[in-house]
């Protein structure tokens, strides 16, 4: 038997904070390529310290639905799961972004535990970012006289967050889809406050590098930005600042598309994912 | 019982069956067979009339050994519902009609369903006599069930006892139902099931707190007479159903009750921790003295509003019950009279600013 935990966040405030843990796993669930399928959460339960020993499967592949590596992904979560014998070394990501997988055995069940670096720094991320521009203007083909500005918190307490933010930006730039990419941050330059600044194309494109919608997607972000004045009485999307066509997303971990980040994880790490129609866990799932 | 499980155990005879008080053995075509009370040696034909006069020790061997797979927490989980120690006919006599445990504020109901089959509802306890109730039968869908309480409150800590009414699972199988309770209380059955094996790993707080990190590295400062306290906010039963198991270290009781919960508490939550980190940073400041003026009965007052809202008592507390410190016109009226700018009794909080 194998199990696919996905680990969040979580929050002890905000209700909807595990919300696209939970959707993310009823997609992968649908597809039946998992006996089991858990979530686990540093703020919810069950908690990284109880998660597995709720799993029947020997095999169990945890992927943290994380934005970057770093402290959560390092550190927390390893300690936390009892991962024997964890080494940051052992995902050989010097860079900060090319975290792959590590086989280990928790010290409190008996199961292999294959762990597997974030979602967000997976290289099928920046498709989720396309997709989620895609979304948010309704246009499949969006790119042409478009720019696009990927969010990041900034450096805090963990610098790799600006890497995959630095990452997914280049990957999207060189892929020539968007007249412009460029990577902006709430707390350090360049900063989204000036987002306008920044891009010479009239519609801009803003995905925040998110998991869940809270506080700085919801609040933060969009007053910055100028999209609102006061976030209680929302905004426009599009919405016109400075001669611009702002499109903001939201945050982008609650593209359903992100379900095939988390299985595409699980499948590199050594997932049976054979039961799966062309790796499309998503495929005719509405976003939401 | 049926007729695929009676084919099983006749199958089953030669590995020999040992279950509930049915035992049957094979020896080439000679049968022996037994339950409390009766026993027989005879042919193929023979054991399989005496199975059909006793169908439950059949239906109930069947039932454990191959429907719910006899080990694990699950079965054992199951096993307790139905208070599998008694003999197999007076359990069945109880599940005709139902038979029902607490589980948290969970109520699981077990009855018999066709060929021996159980069959579970999960309710609150306080609806088990409710009607107008909202059914479901997707153990998934508990997860947005529990996320608020009856106040349309998130409730961040599973097992604090404001779990919302209003809703059942008629009609689970054993598989469903320990999956439905896992999502509404994570881990508990587990926890519970290694209790009682002896197995349960209970991580003690200084433990705990040694592996901390980031912001929560400092809640190893508590005092043992901070964590009595802190214990005392957060892990009674007034504020979580968990049986708390860890204490300061293993040497080291804590004094407040364990509360009685039926399933442990195997270490601090992240809840507590959360709460440790502020009262490690509460319990730096240090005491300075203040002099207030007050009645006596305004004294109490302000005690009895301490007191409502550590309880949670405020919502109880009528719009013009004048008699009660915490009601809100009382408060209102404390405060225009001994607060002038916001300070109680005109006393500045920092008088050398
Ligand atoms: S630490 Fe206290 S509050 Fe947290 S789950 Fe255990 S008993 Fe409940």
């Amino acid at each position: 038997m194998q199990a696919l935990v996905i680990v969040g966040h979580g929050s002890h405030l905000n209700p909807g904070s595990s919300r696209p843990t939970f959707s993310h796993a009823d997609t992968i669930r649908e597809t039946g390529v998992f006996d089991e399928v858990r979530e686990a959460f540093w703020k919810e339960e069950p908690s990284f310290r109880e998660v597995l020993r709720t799993l029947e499967s020997d095999e169990v592949y945890v992927v943290p639905l994380f934005i970057s590596e770093g402290y959560f992904t390092e550190q927390v979560i390893p300690r936390e799961l009892r991962l024997e014998g964890w080494d940051v070394s052992a995902w050989e990501s010097g860079d900060g972004v090319s975290a792959d997988h590590a086989t280990l055995k928790a010290s409190d069940v008996e199961k292999t535990i294959h762990y597997c670096g974030p979602a967000g720094t997976h290289d099928s991320m920046s498709d989720v970012i396309v997709r989620r521009a895609e979304s948010v203007t309704g246009d499949s083909e969006v790119g042409d006289g478009f720019g696009l500005a990927i969010v990041g918190h900034g450096t805090e307490r963990n610098e790799n967050s600006a890497k995959a933010i630095e990452y997914h930006t280049d990957r999207i730039r060189e892929s020539g889809r968007f007249d412009e990419v460029r990577a902006l941050f709430m707390d350090e330059e360049p900063e989204v406050d000036d987002v306008t600044d920044f891009f010479s194309t009239t519609d801009i494109v803003v995905v925040p590098l998110f998991i869940a919608d809270g506080f700085h997607t919801q609040e933060d972000i969009p007053e910055d930005m100028g999209l609102t004045e006061d976030y209680r009485r929302g905004y426009d999307v599009p919405a016109e600042v400075d001669g611009h066509r702002i499109w903001y997303s939201g945050a982008v971990g609650t593209e359903s598309l992100m379900a095939d980040v988390l299985l595409e994880r699980a499948a590199e790490a050594g997932a049976d994912v054979r039961g799966l129609s062309d790796g499309d866990a998503s495929r005719g799932v509405a976003d939401d | 019982m049926n007729a695929p499980q009676l084919d099983a155990l006749v199958a089953s005879a030669s590995q020999g069956v040992e279950f509930d008080g049915l035992s049957v053995a094979a020896d080439s075509e000679e049968y022996r067979v037994e339950i409390p009370g009766e026993r027989l040696e005879t042919d193929e034909a023979g054991l399989r009339a005496f199975a059909e006069e006793n169908p439950w020790y059949v239906s109930n061997w069947y039932y454990w050994t191959r429907t719910v797979g006899s080990e694990g927490a699950r079965y054992a989980f199951l096993r307790w519902i139905e208070d599998a120690g008694r003999p197999v006919g007076e359990r069945y006599e109880a599940l005709s009609t139902g038979v029902s445990r607490t589980w948290g504020q969970l109520r699981v109901s077990a009855t018999i369903g066709e060929d021996g089959k159980r069959r579970y509802a999960l309710g609150h306890v306080d609806d088990a006599e409710s009607a107008s109730l909202d059914t479901y039968s997707d153990p998934l869908a508990a997860r947005e069930l529990v996320k608020l309480d009856d106040r349309g409150r998130y409730r961040p800590l599973s097992t604090a006892p404001t779990l919302p009414t209003g809703w059942e699972y008629p009609n689970l199988d054993g598989e469903d139902l320990v999956r439905t309770v896992d999502f509404i209380y994570p881990a508990t059955v587990e926890n519970w099931h290694r209790e009682r094996e002896g197995e349960l790993d209970v991580t003690h707080f200084r433990e705990a707190a040694e592996r901390q990190s980031g912001i929560y590295e400092i809640v190893s400062q508590l005092s043992v007479e901070e964590l009595e306290a802190a214990a005392e906010t957060c892990c009674v039963d007034s504020q979580c159903l968990k049986r708390r198991q860890w204490d300061e270290d293993e040497e080291t009781d804590l004094d407040v009750p364990r509360g009685d919960g039926e399933f442990p508490c195997r270490e601090p939550c992240s809840l507590f921790v959360t709460a440790a980190r502020k009262f490690v940073t509460l319990g730096r400041e240090e005491m300075r003295s203040y002099e207030f003026e007050l009645t006596p009965t305004e004294k109490e007052q302000i005690e009895e509003i301490i007191d409502a809202v550590a309880e949670g008592r405020t919502d109880e507390i009528r719009e013009a019950d004048l008699n009660e410190g915490a009601n809100r016109y009382r408060a209102r009226y404390l405060r225009a009279r001994r607060m002038p700018d916001g300070e109680l009794s005109g006393t500045s909080t920092y008088p050398e600013d």
